[in-house]
């Protein structure tokens, strides 16, 4: 069976300073892999690297067996695969039923329609609605998404990705910026994912790498210090020097 | 699945009935509301109330037609450009030439050759300059624009430089609306054209089409994160924007039957935004309402003094900016949402948190009051004499009362400000 | 071959010129806009003020021209303080839309006040004995205004070379401009940075102005008349750029003065299609940061 992504022998370079260096990666089709490291480890490059949004210096990356390493950005993402951002980015003034509605839209390829009216597909709206109802979030369906809390923005961020309808899914740390006490709902969304979605999660709590992922790659300083099971991560005391050491549990801040 | 206590909202029922009313919002958004045939009866109406005054009515019509066009591209897509003028020079140029160069004078195949140009323009233009955004794009619609009127200048053995090509014939509408002296019938053809092109425009807006335009406006990295093809729907957009302004420049010449150069300026594209801006933009009505309030006001203030006028525009630019971002249709939406939508979609007007309020910086800005009250004092007393005005400009103690007068103005707007930074802040300013 | 010759020298004597007047006119916006990103179409407005300061104190005080220059450019300089702090700062972080509205309303004020006190009837300026006339190189006359002009210019240019590259201030500009929160991180004061320069941008500005009458006489609609010629220097050289605005301004300055002798009927053409070309294959501008 073919993986659902495989990231080999990637590079890029800002300038001279090289930011990932041959970092290589495997998700098999419904896999839970963490990616921590330090900050400045070049996560979210990774990621930016994965979805189109930079482009690599070097290396090739599969999606599903084929190469996309060439593709932009767009034509990644309607190949299934979808991404949430670090910091919100959502359709800030529509309200969160439109945010997934033209997700859908988009993925169908409804949006190249100038006549039809956007409202009467109701197949889409009830589409939306229903993954509003899977992340709870249906009773703000019609509130601007600028005026819900920030946590509830999050849970947003996750439904568009879903709307996708992705194979593949990376999280930059779904729950960043929402308070702890609040936390909890969105790691509960991100635990009930669909076994099929293969995901990919970057996530600076430990109790939520080590419950959630079934596999964990380190990143130091853009290339890839160890890959294993949550356990011999632990177990590394390596990483616990360059990581788990360095800024403890709970190492702050945004990569 | 997510566990229960995600959400405290109400129980199935109730979320069966908020999914319903969520469903009808979407299903009913795009149909006709009995208040938008408002706008067209005021302008049946106007034909009968002025009916001397239907050559000024029709450039209201044809303005109307080019911010909405312009609304297309920077209410919807968010494409700022400063050159918006080409594509209505274009559209003007189109017929202008056809009729005096070419003896080609029936009015609707020339619209539509008009659209075709600007189309054209729009097409090739758009292809070009929307990979960028921001400032870049910006100099470039700008440069793009002056280029075209520095061409058309260029030769003007053909299309008359700036004195233009006055005196174009065309035919009677359909073959058989004949002109007549109070343009009349140029008022009801620019108000059908005007009618079938909003049709068309309303449309658009309501597609899936339209809406990706609006999340190309709201955030475009996320676009290009789902999968849009993003530069496509720009140059599509920007493509029939082109040829909505063309069709507008070209009813310009055919309801004037002159057409010079000036369709081209900086000033035409700059006096478009502003009527957009003034009205509302992304509203469609913002067009009509800030088209007519703008034209409405320069016909009686410039009656009055070019200059006043010119300032007034100033004026009303940065109230708006400052004030009313969302222009007189946001600001008539606001105080009717407070009353008709119960909180549905809620709006957060700016508040100010007096506690917060900084009066040292309240008092700085009276300070700039007082400064600009006494420029204009001494100003107006090293100045002129004016009949209205001769003890604010003639007495030396009036400088006092400038500078007060000044000081507690701005005083009052730096409070009004406030609003607007509070709006800022609680991020409830539209984009 | 002496008429080509001595055409050719006319050219790259009135461009370098007018080169100079976009480049002192022009340099303050580019920083500006480099700096904080604020599109200042309200730039021009400021060198037309300038301009009329002027008039009014050579005319109505007697105070010489060169005086005069001095004392437009520090009073619009010190005026402008106000205007950024009050109105510009907070729309810092606005879209450029919103910039664009303010600044355009501000000069279209700017105009109307100046038309209303001065009146639209263009304005000219006494120069001193020792700028009229033409100044004999040997083999040509040239204007001593225009001349007097090509040396100032190129002593701004060193002045404004030497403080942007060697002094504090400028390093700490070209810090800001090239990465604004670095800087502000090791402790830049980025605002107050930001207040000065806008200052000394408005100033020289208003320099340009005062130093324009002679050359294209003065009217109110000096606000907007040039300011698309100061914004193209700016997109072409590259936002906060000294160089790529001096490069800009001789390249447009000598191109513009060059089609205008040689092709009178192309009018500008000639810069706007260069200005299109350099965006479309360089979006910054010349050394703009990409």
């Amino acid at each position: 069976m073919t993986a659902a992504l495989e990231v080999e022998g990637l590079n890029r370079s800002f300038g001279a300073l090289q930011v990932t260096h041959d970092v290589s990666l495997t998700l098999e089709r419904g896999a839970r892999r963490a990616l921590i490291g330090p900050n400045g480890a070049g996560k979210t490059t990774l990621v930016n690297l994965i979805t189109g949004a930079l482009m690599p210096s070097s290396g090739s990356i599969r999606l599903n067996g084929e190469d996309i390493t060439k593709l932009s950005q767009e034509e990644r993402a309607r190949r299934g695969l979808a991404r949430t951002f670090q910091i919100n980015q959502l359709f800030r003034g529509l309200t969160v039923l439109e945010n997934i509605c033209m997700t859908i839209g988009e993925r169908d390829g409804h949006c190249n329609n100038l006549w039809r009216s956007a409202g009467a597909r109701r197949v889409v709206i009830d589409e939306a609605l229903d993954h509003l109802e899977s992340l709870r979030l249906v009773d703000d369906a019609l509130k601007e998404v600028r005026e819900l809390p920030y946590g509830r923005q999050r849970l947003v961020e996750i439904a568009i990705a879903l709307a996708q309808k992705p194979r593949v899914l990376l999280l930059d740390e779904p729950a960043a910026g929402v308070p702890s006490s609040e936390s909890h709902l969105i790691l509960d969304v991100v635990a009930g994912l669909d076994p099929d979605i293969a995901v990919l999660i970057i996530e600076h709590d430990m109790d939520v790498v080590f419950r959630f992922a079934q596999a964990i790659t380190v990143l130091v300083q853009g290339a890839v210090f160890t890959q294993g099971t949550p356990a011999e991560i632990m177990a590394n005391e390596q990483v616990k020097a360059v990581y788990l050491g360095q800024d403890g549990h709970h190492g702050g801040g945004h990569g | 699945m997510a566990g229960n206590d995600i959400s405290s909202g109400p129980g199935n029922a109730g979320r069966a009935q908020a999914r319903h009313e969520a469903a009808e919002f979407l299903l009913r958004r795009h149909r006709f509301r009995p208040a938008e045939a408002l706008p067209w009866l005021i302008a049946i109406a106007a034909f009968f109330v002025f009916p001397d005054r239907m050559t000024f009515g029709s450039q209201v019509l044809v303005m109307i037609l080019f911010a909405i066009s312009l609304d297309l591209i920077l209410g919807y897509a968010g494409i700022v450009t400063l050159g918006h003028a080409a594509f209505f020079g274009v559209g003007a140029y189109t017929v202008g030439l056809a009729s005096a160069r070419l003896g080609w004078t029936e009015p609707i195949s020339g619209l539509f050759a008009a659209a075709i140009m600007a189309a054209l323009a729009g097409f090739i233009s758009g292809w070009f300059l929307l990979r960028y955004r921001g400032l870049t794009l910006l100099m470039l619609t700008l440069a793009t624009a002056i280029m075209i009127l520095e061409t058309g200048n260029f030769r003007s053995d053909i299309t008359g430089g700036y004195d233009g090509m006055p005196g174009l014939v065309f035919q009677p509408v359909l073959g058989m609306f004949e002109y007549d002296l109070y343009g009349r019938t140029n008022y009801l053809y620019a108000l059908a054209v005007l009618a079938v092109v909003f049709f068309f425009v309303r449309r658009i807006v309501y597609s899936p089409f339209g809406q990706a335009l609006t999340g190309i406006r709201e955030n475009v990295r996320r676009m290009h994160a789902i999968g849009s093809p993003v530069h496509r729907r720009l140059v599509t957009v920007y493509t029939i924007a082109a040829a909505i302004a063309g069709v507008a420049g070209a009813l310009f010449t055919q309801t004037n039957a002159y057409v010079t150069l000036t369709v081209f300026d900086f000033d035409t594209s700059a006096k478009v935004l502003v009527m957009l801006i003034l009205g509302g933009t992304g509203r469609l009505y913002g067009a009509f309402i800030g088209a007519a309030v703008y034209l409405i006001l320069e016909d009686h203030l410039s009656k009055l003094s070019p200059t006043f006028w010119q300032f007034g525009i100033g004026i009303l630019l940065l109230v708006t900016v400052l004030f009313a971002r969302r222009g007189i249709l946001g600001v008539i939406e606001d105080l009717g949402r407070f009353r008709s939508w119960k909180g549905r979609i809620r709006m957060v007007p700016g508040r100010i948190v007096w506690s917060n309020v900084q009066w040292k910086g309240i008092g700085m800005a009276a300070f700039d009051g007082a400064l600009i009250g006494l420029a204009v004092g001494f100003a107006a007393n090293v100045g002129r004499t004016n009949l209205l005005w001769s003890w604010f400009v003639t007495e030396p103690l009036s400088v006092l009362a400038w500078t007060a007068a000044g000081a507690a103005l701005v005083a009052a707007i730096n409070i009004g400000y406030l609003v607007y930074a509070e709006r800022s802040a609680t991020g409830s300013t539209p984009r | 071959m002496p008429q080509v010759a001595t055409i050719a020298v006319s050219i790259l004597f009135d461009g370098l010129a007018y080169a100079m007047f976009l480049f002192i006119t022009a340099v303050g916006l580019s920083v500006t806009m480099g700096l904080m990103n604020f599109v200042n179409l309200a730039h021009g407005a400021f060198a037309m003020a300038g301009g009329y300061f002027v008039v009014s104190l050579t005319q109505s005080y007697g105070v010489d021209f060169i005086s005069s220059l001095i004392i437009a450019s520090v009073l619009v300089g010190l005026i402008s303080i106000r205007f950024e702090r009050r109105l510009y700062r907070p729309l810092y972080k606005a879209g450029e839309l919103d910039q664009v509205l303010l600044t355009i309303g501000l000069a279209f004020m700017a105009i109307a006040a100046f038309t209303f006190f001065y009146g639209p009837i263009p304005k000219s300026v006494p120069l001193p004995q020792w700028l009229q006339g033409n100044v004999d190189l040997g083999f040509r006359a040239f204007p001593r205004y225009r001349a007097f002009l090509i040396v100032l210019g190129l002593f701004l240019v060193a002045v404004l070379w030497y403080g942007f590259e060697r002094t504090n201030i400028g390093a700490r500009i070209r810090a800001a401009v090239d990465n604004r929160r670095m800087a502000e991180s090791v402790g830049i004061n980025v605002d107050l940075l930001f207040t000065v320069t806008f200052a000394i941008g408005s100033g020289l500005a208003a320099l340009g102005g005062g130093l324009a009458i002679q050359l294209f006489g003065l009217t109110p609609y000096f606000a907007v008349l040039y300011l698309v010629l100061f914004l193209i220097v700016v997109a072409v050289g590259g936002l906060g750029s000294l160089k790529g605005t001096l490069m800009a301004a001789l390249l447009l300055g000598i191109v513009d003065t060059a089609g205008k002798y040689l092709i009178a009927e192309a009018g500008g053409f000639f810069i706007y299609v260069i200005t299109v070309i350099v965006l479309l294959l360089k979006p910054a501008g010349f050394y703009g940061r990409q």
